[in-house]
């Protein structure tokens, strides 16, 4: 194949830190900008291409009927879609309304809610169309994302770990906060790709990269029940940044009265 | 013949966050002019209802991926205050690095990243850097310095983990600060040139009247504290902001809309210098009178020369903190929650961020207000765009469609953060 790809940054329901996380690539932006054609990044660029599209990365949740026909209108226009962050691999802080009255929230903040489009959830991208590769983190990680672009770039299935971020954690040789501070870290359900920085800051991990692949939430809830978390505040542990995935869903649902 | 015209921008770029602006010309008179920004609401006041002290750092970070840092520091201060935590003098500072840090990162990327572009003629920075790769290579650097200071903080830029309540989870020992130290005295001349070069830039000639309003600290260039003062004379603290500053929902936004005292203001770099020239240090001040502004300025597109003075300040000031810096015993003061209200404003690098919270006695969230700078500045944005529109008649439709484009990037607006507010209509009735 010759040509260079191109490459789309979209945005939905978001606070646009994963597309920072882009702007933030410092010189390896201009690195980037050289081998492949930014043909849509509304954030970065005032040029704005039409697809079709070698490699879409969406980022945000998908929350008004708005979002509802352009996440169609985008998968049809891209050979391969990437989620990038919590909000569109599993629907974002926002998703915590799932759990509330939506209509409510609309009228106590504004005054004419027929002005407002607002679905009642805020989804996941994978709810609405096929994602080829879904990129977690809230936000993403820099080493990650190069590793994914390399790969696209190579033409090659982009490869994202799912193991725990433990994992990392052991390897880097902190103390374990868990054991040792006795804090409810998530550390052991949740996915790697943050470096354990938690950890490292003398802190418990809050998920932040979402679940990882094989995780017991379940066993982890009993283990916070027994220092002394209440049912309520382990169902905010998890309930959190990546709440609607369903592991964490689920690991929440345990202790809810 | 008709003389009416429509100049749309159905996507504004090189903007943080999802808005459009529509304009009806008629004749020589706007006879409608909309910032629509239809960046889908968040609701974070409502479900930040219910949760813990402890977890309001990380959540109100997650409304803005361009400043976090301001989110969190507010939201630290006004639950301290709700719960009457005192922090140590070694946690204020540690926190004015951290806010130096955002400063940095915001303001750099936004000078080359978003708005330079305007000025010299190109479609964004990746082609400016074809031609010019020192001038973009110099703000990467910069940016990368900001973001430097606040993986040291916080282990990341984006979102940074080591903020707290009380204080810090942990705080950078000698080794990274002596780091970081040498890598802030490096970048003094970079700091210095981005000034003399962006105080260069052919920048309009406009005017605009609308009251500065920023923090002012006694004897510090604002940042965590200070009293809310306008060049109008309102002098009020946090706790008084609400009873001054009107919200009042547009139908073509999901942000709501700011007045003071009944009218338009206007908050930010620009505001924030204008306001608190006599606490810059000699030497930014130096630089400052040296640009050719008269200072104070009413014109929004130095805006950008404000933004280089401010990282030139908050390269040295980060210098004057880490050239004293021993790692201070414990990095946060405990905390014991407690029933009550507190309210909080710091200075957001695009401008006052207020919140207030009010508690529970298990130091669980009752209610919550957010006022992002970007909702603050709306009302009087749209203002500047008006008079723009008036004065450049004659432009043809892409060149006034520009022009006001590069008029709303002197704002820097963040539109994620603007899209989540408060009840003040429940106030009204």
């Amino acid at each position: 194949m010759t040509g260079r790809l191109r490459i789309a940054v979209h945005k939905f329901a978001s606070c646009d830190g994963c597309q920072i996380q882009f702007l933030n690539l410092e010189q390896d932006l201009l690195t980037l900008a050289s081998r492949a054609e930014i043909a849509h990044f509304a954030e970065a660029s005032s040029v704005m291409q039409p697809g079709p599209y070698d490699v879409s990365f969406v980022e945000g949740s998908i929350s008004t009927s708005a979002d509802l026909q352009r996440i169609q209108e985008i998968r049809a226009a891209s050979r391969l879609l990437i989620t990038i962050g919590a909000c569109a691999t599993a629907g974002g802080l926002q998703a915590l309304r799932n759990w509330k009255n939506h209509d409510e929230f609309v009228r106590a903040i504004y005054a004419r809610s027929e002005y407002i489009d607002s679905l009642a959830r805020s989804t996941p991208v994978s709810e609405h169309v096929k994602v080829d590769a879904e990129l977690w983190g809230c936000p993403i990680d820099q080493q990650q994302l190069k590793r994914v672009l390399s790969d696209v770039l190579a033409r090659i299935a982009p490869r994202i770990p799912g193991e725990s971020v433990c994992l990392e954690c052991k390897r880097a040789g902190h103390v374990c906060v868990l054991v040792a501070g006795d804090v409810p870290c998530l550390g052991p359900v949740t996915r790697t790709g943050c470096g354990a920085l938690c950890p490292r800051y003398e802190r418990d991990c809050y998920g932040c990269f979402g679940p990882q692949e094989d995780g017991n939430t379940r066993a982890l809830g009993r283990r916070f029940r027994e220092m002394g978390l209440s049912d309520a505040d382990i169902v905010r542990r998890l309930r959190f940044i990546n709440g609607w995935a369903p592991a964490f869903r689920a690991g929440a649902q345990v202790w809810e009265k | 013949m008709s003389s009416e015209r429509r100049i749309e921008v159905p996507v504004l770029t090189r903007v943080e966050g999802e808005g459009a602006l529509y304009v009806h010309i008629d004749g020589t008179r706007v006879a409608d002019l909309r910032l629509n920004i239809f960046e889908p609401p968040r609701f974070f006041e409502k479900f930040l209802e219910g949760r813990s002290w402890k977890e309001i750092p990380d959540m109100v970070a997650r409304i803005c991926g361009i400043c976090p840092v301001a989110y969190q520091m507010s939201a630290v201060h006004a639950i301290e205050a709700a719960f009457g935590a005192r922090i140590t003098p070694a946690i204020r500072r540690l926190r004015r690095l951290y806010y130096c840090g955002e400063w940095m990162e915001s303001h750099s990327l936004h000078i080359h990243l978003l708005a330079a572009p305007d000025f010299l003629g190109y479609p964004d920075a990746m082609a400016l850097a074809q031609d010019q790769p020192g001038i973009v290579r110099r703000g990467l650097r910069l940016q990368g310095l900001g973001n430097a200071i606040l993986s040291t903080m916080g282990g990341r830029s984006v979102h940074p983990v080591g903020a707290r309540v009380g204080g810090f989870y942990r705080a950078p020992d000698q080794a990274e600060a002596v780091a970081l130290l040498a890598r802030l005295r490096a970048a003094a001349q970079d700091a210095e040139d981005l000034v003399r070069w962006t105080a260069g830039l052919k920048l309009p000639d406009v005017t605009r009247q609308a009251p500065f309003v920023s923090l002012r600290h006694a004897s510090e260039y604002p940042m965590n504290e200070g009293a809310i003062v306008s060049s109008e004379g309102l002098n009020i603290s946090a706790a008084e902001f609400d009873a001054h500053v009107m919200e009042h929902q547009v139908p073509h936004s999901t942000a709501l809309h700011a007045l003071i005292n009944g009218k338009p203001y206007w908050v930010g770099p620009l505001a924030r210098l204008n306001n608190n020239l006599t606490h810059l240090p000699p030497h930014t001040l130096r630089l400052a009178e040296q640009t050719g502004i008269h200072w104070p300025s009413a014109n929004p597109y130095h805006s950008i020369v404000a933004r280089a003075l401010e990282i030139h300040f908050a390269l040295h000031e980060s210098i004057a903190i880490l050239e004293h810096y021993t790692p201070p015993g414990e990095p946060f003061v405990e905390i014991t929650p407690r029933a009550g209200a507190g309210a909080w404003c710091t200075e957001a690098p695009r401008g006052i961020l207020w919140q207030r919270y009010e508690m529970d006695g298990e130091g669980l969230v009752k209610k919550s207000r957010i006022v992002p700078p970007t909702s603050q500045n709306q009302a009087q944005m749209e203002a500047d765009l008006r008079a723009s529109v008036e004065e450049n008649l004659s432009l043809h439709d892409d060149d006034l469609r520009a022009r006001l484009e590069a008029g709303i990037r002197n704002y820097d607006p963040c539109i994620s953060c603007s899209t989540h507010f408060l009840n003040l209509m429940l106030k009204r009735t």
